[in-house]
């Protein structure tokens, strides 16, 4: 008896550790780039632990079953009438439970991290849109106005991002913003619904004819990474995408001149 | 109240068709409808199938090169459509629950048999007209999820053919659930209690209840998009004054119920052939029925976990993540359940066993996968990649359709009265495993690393690992082969099976093999326990 439950013990410990040492050791995501990647890289890290411990150890049991509840040759009749067991039953309801409150409650936390959870329905003067209800997006900002310093309009169109700098009365194709900084960008469709996904920040919004969403974000990395739109939009869909390039702040100035129209 | 059953034969024998023309015929019988279902299904899994395997070619190189842009939108459309209305939600539903329910409550026919017709036969005009509609001015192009604007700008006869085509598949889907409920609930023997029932029984009253409630919500949807593409309303045109997110809260409030029509009958298919196999009563019989019923009270009220990266208010967010998180706590009793009933069990190693074990595994990946995207934060990266396309075909190929397999290997016995061919089953089996991990599996990667789905081209990183899925999708493809040999072969020269060749109690297995019409020859045997196994029934 104590021999069998010592060989449980030990399943169980090499399962766990085995998911630790996959999940510490195999890194299924891209580089990140923003605030908001390494807060998502912690939040997959704790998700992909669990699920594989799920994983491995349910795989295993039926396997485990199969092999060794196998009918052998020559043998006849059923197996035992056991129709149940109340207290088995309340411990694999309770147990996933409470690994589901917590995942919720620790997803909830990442999520307030990222700012998720912020009133989305400020008014602002950066972006003259005083009057307009902003309807969704991640907003990560710490200064009062809800903004960040540096804001964009995005407009998306079938099947091609604007970038229009208000301050400096331009648009461009390429989305350039300087490094450590917070990023406001308040997007709209011109025509059906499109996406704006930078797989490197870790975030995604909808573009919405109609409704203005507004997604904000600080890179921390200087380069260049894609921008792709993740909503079907049509036949050319799969190729309707951009780039941000994230520079330091002299470089970032230096585009910023060039482009102005204000000035000149 | 209780109706009782009238036991003598109602319909006239001679005015029904004999032998195989009864296939092709306005049949009354349960059984005869169940085989319809399944063979109409199954034609339309090989179309969703072809129509897959284009797509898994287009992306073999990261250039659209293979279709033209608009024609691979039309294909996943299609693919999408066919595969949810026309193969699974049929043959889980329509296929076994016609064969199985009425024996299951001791009845000679389903309690409405001249509706159970007319919902059969709305699928072979609907499923022609929708794929018609390819050759007219092209068939639909904005996916499966029809989300307007789009739908409205793409060309308009294939969206309206693919409209209606849903109307009249989702209509026959509520005629098929209101027949599956009356007869559980009126046609069961007055000797027979709600709780001895089998297990697929309570899986069908389940899903039963959800394609009535949601259905007609789809319905109303999409009549109203009808509206503003053909009488250019603006119920969902922004141009107009319209509202896309009303549209998404519509569509999932049918379409997130959707996935549990395609997969509790499933589950309960699942519960009647692991007993049978493993000798063993079907463990926590309570707990699984009231897992059920959770899982369909829940599944109403998480739709818009769909929707994380649309306009939706962060309360919404907050409730729809736990609502949907939840789901995992029945779902995952009934997975625990399953396994202890395997435990301590003499298994007889056969390829339904195999195809049900296969969908556990299956189903488990899938369904940690969907704790993670119930996530929130962790949703708002994958979502639209292909991440998430990656889960749900673990969900209902990984899950519904290894289902289906091991019901075909499990009930072909009953139905033909031959055996099928184990070693080709073994085969099919190993195939379809490997090729569909081989196939999906890679595709979490992509979706993390920055791959969005419904694409045609793609950057060139990711073409090693596309290649790899494709190839499990042409592993997939020839896993069909043996399938198909082993049903068209066994049909004529198979072992005779015997009435009862798995020593099942389930009543469909007290009869002859393949049942007469009207089930039972003389009187129907009375069934108070499906799962006695271990009592010397037998």
């Amino acid at each position: 008896m104590l021999n069998k439950s010592f060989y449980l013990i030990l399943i169980i410990t090499s399962i766990i550790g085995i998911s630790f040492w996959i999940g510490f050791n195999i890194n299924l995501l891209p580089e990140e780039a923003s605030i908001n990647a390494p807060i998502y890289d912690e939040l997959f890290k704790i998700l992909f632990i669990i699920g594989l411990i799920l994983f491995i150890g349910m795989t295993a049991l039926v396997i485990f079953s199969l092999f060794k509840f196998r009918k052998k040759e020559g043998q006849f009749g059923d197996g035992i009438a056991l129709e149940g067991n109340l207290s088995l039953e309340i411990i694999w309801t309770v147990i996933p439970s409470i690994i589901i409150l917590f995942v919720g409650i620790y997803s909830y936390n990442i999520y307030e991290r990222m700012g998720g959870m912020n009133e989305l329905n400020h008014h602002h003067e950066n972006l003259n849109t005083n009057s307009e209800k902003i309807w969704a997006g991640i907003n990560k900002i710490n200064n009062k106005s809800g903004f960040g310093q540096t804001a964009i309009e995005v407009s998306a169109m079938q099947f091609a991002f604007l970038f229009n700098y208000p301050q400096g009365e331009f648009i461009s194709g390429e989305l350039h913003v300087p490094v450590n900084q917070e990023i406001s960008i308040k997007m709209e469709s011109k025509d059906v619904i499109h996406a704006f996904w930078i797989p490197e920040f870790r975030i995604k919004q909808d573009i919405i004819p109609g409704q203005p969403t507004i997604l904000n974000f600080t890179p921390t990395k200087t380069g260049k990474y894609p921008i792709i739109c993740a909503e079907l939009c049509g036949p050319y869909h799969g190729g309707m995408r951009a780039s941000i390039i994230v520079e330091e702040q002299s470089d970032y100035e230096k585009w910023f001149k060039q482009n102005n129209k204000i000035n000149l | 109240m209780t109706i009782l059953i009238d036991n003598a034969p109602k319909i006239k024998k001679s005015l029904q068709p004999k032998g195989f023309l009864r296939y092709f015929s306005f049949s009354l019988d349960h059984k005869v409808i169940g085989i319809q279902y399944l063979i109409c299904g199954f034609l339309f899994y090989l179309v969703g199938g072809t129509l897959a395997s284009a797509i898994r070619i287009e992306l073999i190189s990261p250039l659209s090169d293979f279709l033209p842009r608009d024609v691979y939108n039309q294909v996943l459309t299609l693919h999408g459509t066919i595969m949810i209305f026309l193969w699974i939600v049929p043959v889980v539903n329509g296929a076994f629950g016609n064969y199985l329910i009425p024996f299951y409550v001791g009845a000679r026919d389903m309690a409405f048999p001249r509706l159970n017709a007319v919902a059969f036969w709305l699928i072979p005009p609907s499923g022609l007209m929708l794929i018609a509609s390819y050759f007219i001015e092209g068939a639909a192009q904005s996916g499966w999820t029809a989300y307007p604007p789009l739908s409205i700008t793409t060309p308009q006869s294939g969206q309206i053919i693919w409209i209606l085509s849903v109307l009249l598949l989702g209509g026959s889907s509520i005629f098929g659930g209101i027949n599956f409920i009356v007869t559980i609930l009126k046609l069961r023997r007055p000797e027979l209690k709600l709780m001895q029932l089998p297990m697929y029984c309570w899986a069908m009253l389940g899903t039963s209840i959800l394609v009535v409630l949601s259905t007609p919500v789809l319905a109303g949807t999409l009549i109203l998009l009808s509206f503003d593409i053909v009488a250019h309303t603006g119920f969902f045109n922004p141009a107009l004054g319209g509202n896309v997110v009303v549209y998404q809260h519509l569509f999932w409030f049918y379409s997130h119920p959707a996935v549990y029509i395609m997969v509790l009958p499933a589950f309960g298919l699942v519960s009647e052939i692991l007993p049978i196999h493993c000798r063993k009563p079907l463990f926590g019989y309570t707990t699984m029925v009231f897992s059920i019923m959770g899982i369909v009270v829940l599944g109403l009220v998480v739709w818009a976990h769909h929707m994380f990266t649309s306009g939706t208010p962060p309360w919404m967010r907050l409730f729809f993540t736990i609502a949907t998180a939840f789901i995992a706590v029945p779902t995952g009793i009934k997975f625990f359940n399953w396994v202890a009933t395997m435990w301590g069990g003499k298994i007889s190693i056969n390829s339904a066993m195999l195809f049900s074990c296969g969908f556990i595994i299956n189903f488990v990946f899938g369904g940690i996968t969907g704790v993670a995207l119930a996530q929130v934060p962790f949703d708002i990266h994958v979502h639209d990649t292909y991440f998430v396309v990656a889960h749900f075909h673990y969900i209902v190929y990984g899950g519904s359709v290894f289902v289906i397999f091991s019901s075909i290997y499990h009930w072909y016995p009953k139905v033909i009265g031959k055996l099928l061919n184990e070693t080709l089953g073994y085969l099919h089996f190993v195939l379809t495993f490997i090729g569909f991990n081989l196939c999906f599996a890679p595709q979490h990667w992509l979706g993390l690393n920055g791959m969005p789905r419904r694409v045609a081209e793609y950057d060139p990183q990711f073409q090693f690992v596309n290649q790899i899925s494709s190839l499990g999708a042409l592993l997939m493809a020839i896993s069909t082969i043996p399938f198909l040999i082993n049903i068209l072969m066994s049909f004529k020269k198979g072992n005779v099976a015997g009435n009862n060749p798995w020593n099942g109690l389930t009543p469909e297995w007290l009869t002859t093999s393949p049942p007469p019409v009207e089930n039972w020859e003389g009187e129907a045997p009375l069934v108070r326990e499906p799962y006695g196994y271990g009592k010397d029934y037998l």
